[in-house]
């Protein structure tokens, strides 16, 4: 195997996932001839024809819609949002169809939709390009939810999400799309699971998608100084995989949890309610955010700080480590 | 309110095959080969849709439906269009196609789960090739165009092979078509050259709002700008409906694209059981559609020009009588969700934690409920 970026690995799971099954399709504005904004698709509408990779009018609502038609007529949807900050006029076709759709037909109707959203900031975008709306759909029941960090994952995870039967929002860290390349895990791990990606004995740093390389790279940073942080890429935002979070937690008595995303009412304060709930005698600490802002993204020049960086989050272990 | 009143009259163009009197009358784009027994046969579903209609909203008032969303006066509309549908076509509705939903075979029962709070959709989709309720207004609009996008996909139009040539029915009303995921399923059908009828009841009112409230134009010229024919038929008229639709419906499958139907009618009654139409509506104005019954002229067709006896009547009022009693005991026998059961088909593949509220909510229910005990 070679070394390939998350772009790419994403394109190669993609392209496996339409050979393994003729009724994978993919839909999305831009998707084809170009092969994507981000060239995630770069290819495969030459190679597996129009009817497949599906270049769609400009409308979300009418993406996602249209895939509910398409998969209850037994086909399986990989739609793209084009960037974050415009999957909201799908949001009533995500929410309210997509999420309820086999559960009001009591199960006779399966939505195996993924819906690819590159998320997050950092890469000097112009407003609703840097968003991070995860929560919004985590909160909903029917969807799942999760968020690759790296090649291997976004290799794996991508074709999981398309043979999974219940609908995925798969979230894609686009500052990592052409960032590092890695290789490839000879098997997928499983898809709901959380991993413990650097072991550390003195505060858990529990971090998805952009955010895990930020985490990794303050441990290491923290190691300087004697600090051991245990990173966890949590990968799966819904569910959440609490048994894993729950050993670290046992071990280091410390959480903090990092996500781009503004700071309340987010994935942040779900985990730090259920390590409450669930581990209480094992905190040393009370569990601390480091996070967005509770504002709009701010303007590019700012993103930088606005969102968790190395600082905020060492800062953060400090507080931790001062309780 | 004079303006309004003036919305009724229709427009010259509007394809009618069947007079408010009862006269059989020609179009030279719709020629329907019809027997009177196949006229009796769609009598025949007015009269019980009319009746399943009349029982579901007594059981509103007796408490045993939370709502009703009546179709007074839209039968002839639904029953055109449902009847037109083959039964490999898919069709997706809005929460008032009763009318349709007989035509597909769903027992009465299975619609009524949804009002009286039992369930959520209540029969399959799949086996009736008829999409469970939506409420989201115009929601299934989008569905019905993806659905669509398969059938092409499946190589399932154009084939000039009847049992596989598919065509796909979208419901709405006016109101709906304001919305945008309307407009969007209009975009993605003409581009897609898809194999999808919209099916437009202009019923003149979106609960209090007047159709000149969502559009200045009539609703079918919307289709032009689309770039796919639109026509207008009398609502009330059963034959203009199923002969109409059934155009549109070959046109579908034989890959000539998209149609936009506007069936004008009016509706008789309420949005829904909860709704008062004094506050927005005179009372003339039902009385003047009353004149354009859907059902009365067919029977007076029957009656008069149809050798159909006294007996087809007399049978299909005892027919009537027990839909009736079905509709009225079935509905008091449909069983009451479980406290488990709102936790069933969530997920495919039910997440740790779901399971675990089930668990706690179950046990908890039934500890109050030994309590009670």
């Amino acid at each position: 195997m070679t070394a390939r970026t998350m772009a790419k690995a994403l394109n190669e799971g993609l392209r496996k996932a339409m050979e393994d099954d003729p009724k994978v399709l993919i839909m999305g504005e831009d998707v084809g001839k170009l092969g994507g904004v981000f060239r995630v698709t770069d290819g495969l509408q030459k190679d597996f024809g129009e009817d497949r990779v599906i270049d769609t009018p400009l409308a979300e609502s009418g993406i996602i819609g249209t895939a509910v038609g398409l998969a209850m007529r037994g086909y399986r949807p990989v739609c793209e949002i084009q960037f974050d900050g415009f999957v909201f006029p799908g949001f009533d076709q995500i929410v309210s169809q997509v999420a309820k759709m086999y559960n009001r037909s009591a199960g006779l109707v399966k939505m195996p939709i993924t819906i690819r959203i590159p998320f997050g900031g950092g890469i000097g975008a112009v407003e609703h390009h840097s968003e991070s709306p995860e929560a919004y759909f985590a909160h909903t029941a029917g969807l799942k939810v999760v968020a690759c960090s790296n090649p291997s994952d976004a290799y794996w995870m991508i074709q999981q999400s398309i043979s999974s039967d219940d609908p995925v929002i798969f979230f894609e860290p686009k500052r990592r799309y052409h960032a590092a390349k890695s290789e490839i895990d000879p098997e997928p791990y499983p898809l709901h699971q959380a991993r413990v990606v650097r072991p550390g004995r003195d505060v858990t740093l529990l971090a998805y998608g952009p955010m895990v390389a930020m985490a990794l790279e303050s441990a290491a940073a923290a190691a300087e100084d004697g600090q051991e942080l245990e990173v966890i890429d949590l990968r799966s935002i819904s569910p959440l995989d609490m048994p894993t979070v729950l050993e670290s937690v046992g071990r280091t008595g410390r959480l903090i949890v990092v996500h781009e995303a503004p700071h309340s009412f987010g994935v942040g304060a779900e985990i730090a309610a259920r390590v409450q709930e669930q581990a209480f005698y094992s905190l040393e600490a009370p569990v601390l955010r480091v996070s967005g802002f509770d504002t709009p993204y701010p303007p590019s020049r700012l993103e930088n700080e606005w969102l968790p960086n190395i600082d905020r989050i060492l800062d953060a272990v400090d507080q931790s480590l001062g309780y | 309110m004079t303006e309004h009143v003036r919305a009724v009259h229709p427009e010259p163009d509007m394809v009618q095959l069947l007079t408010p009197e009862g006269q059989r009358v020609e179009h030279p784009d719709y020629p329907l080969e019809i027997t009177d027994d196949e006229i009796a046969a769609l009598y025949r579903d007015l009269v019980l849709v009319r009746r399943i209609d009349t029982e579901a909203i007594a059981l509103q008032r007796q408490g045993e439906l939370g709502l009703w969303a009546s179709l007074l006066g839209q039968e002839a509309a639904q029953v055109g269009a449902g009847r037109a549908l083959k039964k490999h076509d898919m069709a997706f509705p809005t929460y008032r196609e009763h009318g349709v939903a007989w035509c597909r075979d769903v027992d009465p029962l299975a619609l009524l789960g949804l009002f009286r709070g039992t369930n959520l959709g209540g029969f399959s989709p799949h086996e009736h090739n008829f999409n469970n309720y939506t409420i989201v207004i115009g929601a299934q609009t989008l569905h019905a165009a993806g659905y669509a996008m398969g059938v092409v996909r499946d190589g399932a139009v154009g084939t000039g092979d009847p049992e596989r040539d598919t065509a796909v029915l979208a419901f709405f009303g006016d109101g709906a078509s304001s919305q945008g995921d309307v407009n969007e399923s209009f975009v993605f059908a003409a581009a897609g050259n898809l194999p999808v009828v919209f099916f437009c009841q202009n019923n003149q009112w979106a609960i209090s709002e007047p159709v000149t409230t969502q559009s200045r134009v009539p609703l079918y010229k919307r289709a032009s700008g689309f770039g796919f024919p639109g026509m207008r038929i009398d609502g009330n008229d059963v034959l203009a409906s199923l002969a109409v639709t059934r155009k549109a419906l070959n046109d579908a499958r034989n890959a000539q694209g998209p149609t936009l139907i506007e069936a004008f009618t009016y509706r008789m009654n309420p949005h829904t059981t909860n709704d008062d139409t004094r506050r927005y509506r005179l009372g003339s104005e039902a009385e003047t559609w009353k004149l354009k019954d859907p059902i009365a002229r067919v029977k007076a067709y029957l009656l008069r020009e149809a050798n159909v006896g006294t007996e087809f009547f007399a049978e299909l009022e005892q027919e009537s009588k027990k839909l009736a009693e079905h509709v009225r005991a079935g509905c008091r026998a449909l069983p009451n969700p479980t406290p488990e059961s709102v936790f069933q088909n969530v997920y495919v593949d039910a997440p740790d934690e779901l399971l675990k509220q089930r668990g706690e909510f179950v046990d908890f229910v039934s500890s109050i409920e030994e309590v009670n005990a």
